[in-house]
């Protein structure tokens, strides 16, 4: 089996969210990146679906060079090879758009990508890419189980879970529970540095929309410290107005 | 030229987002002087659809085609566009939802759309532009985005839009769309949903509680508040790390996302992914026995002291307030 598992490379979860003067870019000064926690559990799924066997996993970036670090963390996870998109990720249908152009030409079996990148989120890249292969697409993947070429899968809807199936190829977007996070150890750290990463240029996408500002959410007012449970209902009724 | 909603049902029986994004394109159409055409996909009765009429929609088109019976995103996706060619919309809404989520994009991509996803407010128009603020960094942050293409396409999220009542008639159509066989190929086979239990990402009031509650044993507290406030219960994540609670409940910057009018959080700590998932409640009440607690810096009410305690006597007091 050939699995193609979609990188993005975020602000680790602790970072402080803020913007340059004009409020147009990120940003990253002081910021550590990470891989997107989901495309981890993808990434770690995937590596967990080949071993011992002759399948493979390629992890393909779209991104500037600065992302290296990151691709080479994904190879000591334990993916076989590597792409980067030479590009800045201007947005999901880019994005899209980029991955959606690469595995037409290799026919990938199974496709993975996170339920959604924790910094612009669309959770678009899954469907996108999807519908520009004309294949089936499922977006918030708890848990997935493949079997000869037929793959069953457990979604999450509103208040509970979907389970369906369908014939591979397939791209989802996987969430926590899909299976844990791989550590590197020492032999996949060191064998990364020579496993293939192969930089790609990228193809041109028409712009269909842009981010024209980032605003950080207005402070909370003080809190008010309530001692007692009438007092705090009392509150909760007259002027929060939410009971 | 109408606006295109698509408004999604469980079971034959419009969720509380199908009124909000129907009120949503409502806004819009007002705005740009047009009307407003639902689309609604599956098994649902006339009296069920005329609802739609309620909240502005004066076309409503229903495609009840026995093998379009079940949510298939891909097939969803192609009776939507087709819709959308049919009505000449240019603008397509619906909700941000777990299913919208892997059908937006789809719709986006079939009519070269551009797409804002996530919407939490109406948008604004300048010449052709479409201009809407939206979530962005896991709710760390917000971001306007313009779409320039032509067609456009708004996934507003849910609970971001009170649906507002606007009288229309509506004449119901209905659409028998071929569909294509590549598009069927997935098969549904189980569908679970705990029906006594309010939904999460829709709650209007969210019951949360963490590590502070020692113990899943320590949860029936947590369940009789939410039930007497009519309430979704959520948990931090290393809540449903341990197994406590199940990972459907584990809200934050990797869980789930909501935006309540209310939300409680007891015996949770506040740590930065956490606060990423809830920071957009509209009121949010923080019950911790420590007093140095960072979730206290963004909470509106705060009570200091061992939740065991205050949760029993907090859902007498509401229930007491409820009797009223
Ligand atoms: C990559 C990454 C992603 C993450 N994503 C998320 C996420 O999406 N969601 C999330 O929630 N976390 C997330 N976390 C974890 C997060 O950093 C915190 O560890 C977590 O939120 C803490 O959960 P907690 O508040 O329940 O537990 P704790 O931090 O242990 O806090 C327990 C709180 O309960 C209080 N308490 C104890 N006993 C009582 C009592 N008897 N009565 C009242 N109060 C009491 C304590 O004072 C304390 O404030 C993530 C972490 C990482 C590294
Ligand atoms: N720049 C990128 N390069 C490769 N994959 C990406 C990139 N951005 C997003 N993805 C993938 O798409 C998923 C969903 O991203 P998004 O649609 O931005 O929320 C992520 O979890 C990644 O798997």
């Amino acid at each position: 089996m050939r699995i193609l598992v979609c990188i993005s490379h975020v602000p680790d979860t602790t970072s402080k969210i803020t913007f340059n003067s004009d409020h147009t870019e990120f940003n990253q000064s002081g910021v550590q990146f990470i891989i997107n926690p989901y495309d981890e559990i993808a990434l770690s799924r995937a590596v967990e679906l080949v071993e011992g066997t002759d399948g493979t996993v390629t992890v393909i970036n779209v991104g500037d060079a600065s992302t290296e670090p990151t691709i080479r963390k994904a190879l000591a996870v334990g993916a076989t090879d590597a792409v980067r998109i030479d590009a800045a990720p201007r947005d999901a249908w880019f994005v899209a758009k980029q991955i959606a152009h690469y595995a037409t030409e290799q026919s990938y079996d199974l496709i993975l990508t996170g339920r959604e990148s924790i910094d612009y989120n669309g959770s678009q890249v899954a469907a996108l890419v999807g519908e520009l292969l004309h294949i089936p697409s499922v977006s918030i993947v708890k848990k997935f189980d493949i079997q000869d070429r037929e793959i069953t899968i457990e979604r999450e809807i509103e208040g509970g879970k979907e389970v369906l199936s369908t014939q591979l190829p397939v791209i989802l977007g996987t969430a926590e529970g899909v299976t844990e996070p791989k550590i590197p150890n020492m032999r996949g750290i060191m064998s990364a540095r020579t496993k293939p990463l192969q930089v790609l240029p990228a193809v041109d996408v028409p712009t269909l929309s842009t981010i024209s500002k980032y605003e950080s959410p207005a402070p909370r007012g003080q809190v008010a410290m309530v001692d007692d449970v009438e007092q705090l209902v009392n509150l909760l009724h007259t002027k929060a107005k939410v009971l | 030229m109408a606006i295109l909603v698509y408004v999604e049902n469980i079971e034959g029986k419009f969720k509380k987002s199908a009124f909000e994004v129907v009120s949503y394109a409502k806004a819009i159409a007002n705005e740009q002087s047009t009307s407003v055409t639902a689309l609604s996909i599956g098994n649902v009765a006339d009296d069920e659809l005329n609802k739609l009429a309620g909240f502005g929609a004066s076309k409503i088109v229903k495609v009840d085609q026995e093998q379009l019976k079940q949510f298939i995103n891909k097939a969803y996706a192609s009776v939507i566009a087709a819709a959308a060619n049919s009505e000449q919309a240019n603008i397509i809404v619906l909700s941000n939802s777990f299913s919208g989520k892997g059908l937006a994009p789809r719709v986006a991509a079939k009519l070269e759309a551009g797409l804002a996803d996530g919407a939490i407010e109406l948008p604004t128009f300048s010449g052709s532009d479409l201009q809407v603020k939206k979530t962005a960094f896991s709710n760390k942050a917000f971001a306007t985005e313009i779409i320039t293409a032509d067609k456009k396409v708004i996934a507003v999220n849910p609970n971001s839009h009170e649906p507002v009542r606007s009288e229309e008639t509506a004449a119901i159509e209905t659409l028998s769309p071929s569909v294509d066989a590549g598009d069927l190929n997935i098969v549904i086979k189980d569908i679970v949903r705990a029906t006594d239990k309010v939904s999460l990402p829709e709650a209007e009031i969210v019951v949360s509680a963490g590590r502070g509650m020692k113990g899943p044993e320590n949860w029936a507290i947590i369940e009789e508040l939410a039930a007497a406030l009519g309430a979704a219960t959520a948990c931090s994540k290393p809540v449903s790390d341990a197994g406590w609670r199940p990972h459907s409940e584990h809200v934050g910057q990797t869980g789930i996302v909501v935006s309540p009018n209310l939300y409680i959080a007891i015996g949770i700590s506040g740590a930065i992914q956490h606060l990423a998932g809830v920071s957009s409640s509209k009121t949010i009440v923080v019950i911790n026995k420590d007093p140095e607690a960072p979730f206290f810096k963004v909470a509106d009410y705060g009570m200091v002291g061992d939740a065991l305690e205050i949760v029993p006597k907090l859902t007498a007091a509401v229930q007491a307030h409820k009797a009223n």
